[in-house]
């Protein structure tokens, strides 16, 4: 599958500057991409549209040349950010949250380090690190053929930080899918992908 | 556990004992309304005592009969009005949410009604319903369902950008589930709180409504009657026969109003931990 | 030796929380937390998400919630420091450099939110921007309009204003790409240098050791080591310590199973013993601390090389 973003310009107001001007860029299936860039370049805006968060001014999205919004049912293209706790709803259970993208294999959870009884508590009870495996775990339901990890693990200590990536690369492996990677962190993006380009 | 009873545990026992009182008062005054009813010439206009513990009036009837029997009928027409409004925001609210016409008309009315002194409109209403129930109830729900509506019309906004249900719509979540697994969690306890809030206002202006004259008919034992019969003996120095009514609207009252205050502890998640 | 700005002996912070229904808790978040620094260091605390270090900078600032109790010492210049005088002393001589711009008012522009409602203020903020590459023009701006490293300069702005000798910065690069990050620390070794001590807590060891002097390991509400930053990672350190600089990811990205257990569920003992490699029997019992100097381990074994 490749997930292709054609001349794309976002601006949030008409009379503002735009956030971004005429990018492209495109994943395939089987490709780990890095982006680098100082902050405020756009790269939090251009993961957003890619995965179909936001329209853009000008420019369109395609996944397999299809525009992304003709695909329905659970998206192939899902996208995790930097802040979990604004990803799962406060008055869900973890457990609610989790089925939301589809059945999750066990093995999937144990490999993410998640013990079992963190599925009965509520998200306030659990910190960005625990929440952020809640969150792999279900964007990575059976029909993601690309993954955007916007600065993904930021927050997380290296430790969690090796482990999820572990998880998330294996996975990537085994199912064949793209991977788009934001991250300041240059040793990571060594670690993680096949090829960096700068915005 | 160190305390037998912690502020959760107070909380939900209040709850409960406003509950059962309201209740109480409410089924009396059902029972009672024939007792009420009853005149006996030979014991009017009696100060308080053991028998009539709030005396009786210049027909002999039981003032605490009376006064149950107008606090049930207070407390029936406060259900009736504050559930008819509460709906009325939840419609109006999740339309205005919806849409974004819907949501200029809405929110125009909401300024409209809330511009107008409620008083003088709910006098209109129930002049214009030929005063009785149905004026009371239609007036209390046509002032009563804005500040609901707009607090519910806000909470849909909010949440429908919240991130966590543009997730659920990526995940391939359906729009019914949506509103049923991510909304309604959200919205049932503002609505339910708001609901109970209702109340105490349903009540306060049924009374002055019919204590003005524009609310029920004079027969019927409601409490703004009761009151406004009161005032014309307080002069004579019949002083019980508006003072322990007037008392039992005000405790009434307050008690919807820590019921809902309550409702409100135990469902907010902000305070429920706490 | 002087005496330390901030000494930190045995503090332990506790929750009372009310779980499902109406049954109630006290939740440990942190345990026998030790800690000192010295005028003119920084010194970084490092630990993941949820052990508890934000908590720390919420203690030392007298910002509790009133359902926290907290026991242990802290002192404050030699002196004990109670709510009162944290009370006193915090804005002045303790400030808090915050993780977000969501600390700044939405509603007031740059310059009159720093003047803190006084008026013979000016050439005062306008020399402490300008010391932070910050113009005249950013004092008309709105947080909003501040970008990330601007946002992060301002907040030091206000914090430096009344010459502090003690600065909590408690995540304060986030988001930053490298060049900013270098920057903004840079601003707190400036501090450093005249005289401030700087607390400066992260979960990023890497960006800890490119700054500060000294590093506190955090984990599940327990500092399990002390040591210096220079020589980090060729020293013997704690088996959490180690596992951590292995899962850096130019030092082989190696990941240990498991996580950090959720506070009251630790066990007895060391909490990390579920997830360690070298764990003995004893780890379940009193952990002794080993001291040298002013570094120090919490482990019954003799610290490992990674």
């Amino acid at each position: 599958m490749k997930l292709e973003g054609n001349n794309l310009t976002f601006r949030y107001r008409k009379d503002r500057k735009p956030v971004l001007e005429g990018v492209s860029i495109s994943v395939e299936s089987g490709e780990r991409l890095g982006l680098v860039g100082p902050s405020g370049r756009g790269k939090t805006t251009l993961c957003r549209l890619l995965a179909g968060y936001e329209k853009p001014t000008s420019g369109e999205v395609l996944l397999d040349g299809k525009p992304l919004s003709a695909w329905k049912g659970p998206c192939p293209v899902q996208l995790l950010w930097q802040n979990p706790e604004t990803a799962v709803d406060p008055r869900m259970k973890m457990e609610q949250v989790l089925a939301e993208g589809g059945p999750v294999a066990p093995s999937l959870l144990e490999a993410l380090g998640i013990q079992p009884d963190w599925l009965t508590r509520w998200p306030g009870e659990l910190s960005g690190g625990e929440l952020q495996r809640f969150c792999i775990a279900r964007a990575l339901g059976p029909a993601t053929q690309i993954l955007l990890c916007d600065e993904m693990s930021a927050m997380l200590d290296y430790i969690t930080q090796a482990q999820l990536w572990r998880v998330v690369l294996d996975e990537a492996k085994r199912r064949n899918l793209g991977l788009l990677v934001v991250s300041h962190a240059g040793k990571l993006l060594q670690q993680v992908c096949t090829r960096t380009i700068a915005l | 556990m160190k305390y037998r009873y912690n502020r959760r545990k107070r909380t939900f026992l209040l709850l409960l004992l406003c509950v059962a009182l309201l209740a109480a008062v409410a089924v009396s005054g059902v029972l009672l309304a024939q007792d009420a009813a009853r005149t006996d010439f030979s014991i009017k206009n009696q100060m308080p005592s053991r028998a009539h513990l709030f005396g009786t009036d210049w027909m002999g009837r039981d003032m605490l009969s009376r006064t149950l029997t107008g606090l049930s009928m207070s407390i029936r027409i406060g259900l009736a009005t504050a559930v008819v409004s509460a709906v009325v925001s939840l419609l109006l609210g999740s339309a205005a949410a919806l849409s974004r016409r819907a949501d200029h008309i809405v929110t125009y009315c909401i300024d409209l009604v809330m511009g107008v002194p409620h008083i003088l409109l709910l006098i209109l209403v129930s002049l214009a319903c030929g005063k009785g129930l149905t004026g009371v109830v239609v007036g209390v729900t046509l002032t009563h369902w804005t500040s609901l509506a707009r607090v519910l019309r806000g909470e849909i906004l909010q949440l429908r950008s919240a991130p966590y249900i543009q997730v659920a719509a990526k995940l391939g979540q359906s729009k019914w589930a949506i509103a049923r697994r991510h909304l309604l969690p959200h919205l049932l306890p503002q609505f339910l709180t708001g609901l109970v809030l209702q109340f105490p206002h349903a009540i306060l202006h049924e009374s002055s409504l019919t204590f003005l004259g524009f609310g029920l008919s004079p027969e019927q034992p409601a409490i703004g009657n009761i009151l406004s019969e009161g005032m014309s003996y307080l002069t004579t120095g019949k002083w019980w026969l508006a003072l322990f009514p007037g008392l039992a609207l005000v405790i009434t009252v307050a008690l919807f109003a820590a019921l809902g205050e309550g409702v409100r502890r135990l469902l907010d998640p902000a305070t429920a931990h706490e | 030796m002087e005496t330390p700005v901030l000494e930190v002996e045995d503090l332990s912070i506790s929750f009372t929380q009310y779980a499902h229904g109406a049954g109630r808790r006290e939740l440990p978040v942190i345990k026998g937390l030790d800690l000192t620094i010295q005028p003119g260091e920084i010194s970084a605390v490092v630990g993941s998400s949820g052990s508890g270090k934000s908590l720390l900078a919420h203690a030392l600032l007298g910002l509790l919630p009133y359902n926290a109790s907290c026991t242990g010492t802290i002192r404050y210049r030699g002196q004990p420091l109670t709510e009162k005088r944290s009370e006193q002393l915090r804005g002045k001589e303790i400030v808090l450099v915050p993780q977000s711009v969501n600390f700044l008012d939405p509603l007031m522009q740059v310059g009159p939110q720093l003047a803190r409602g006084r008026k013979n203020r000016k050439e005062k903020i306008r020399a402490v921007l300008a010391r932070y590459g910050l113009g005249r023009e950013t004092e008309d701006l709105y947080p909003f309009e501040l970008s990330g490293g601007m946002a992060r300069r301002v907040l030091i702005s206000s914090a430096v204003l009344e010459k502090p000798s003690l600065v909590i910065a408690d995540e304060p690069t986030p988001g930053l790409d490298g060049p900013s990050a270098k920057r903004i620390l840079g601003h707190f070794r400036e501090l450093a240098d005249e005289g401030a001590a700087v607390l400066f807590i992260t979960h990023d060891l890497e960006l800890a050791l490119t700054a500060a002097d000294r590093v506190a390991v955090f984990y599940a509400g327990v500092t399990v080591e002390e040591c210096p930053a220079a020589g980090f990672g060729c020293q013997a350190h704690h088996p959490y310590t180690a596992a951590l600089w292995r899962a850096m990811p130019g030092n082989g990205f190696t990941p240990i199973p498991g996580s950090q257990p959720y506070p009251g569920q630790e066990g007895k003992g060391c909490p990390f013993a579920p997830r360690c490699d070298r764990r003995t029997e004893g780890c379940t019992g009193a952990i002794p601390i080993r001291r040298e100097g002013r570094n120090y381990i919490r482990c019954v074994r003799e610290g490992v090389v990674p």
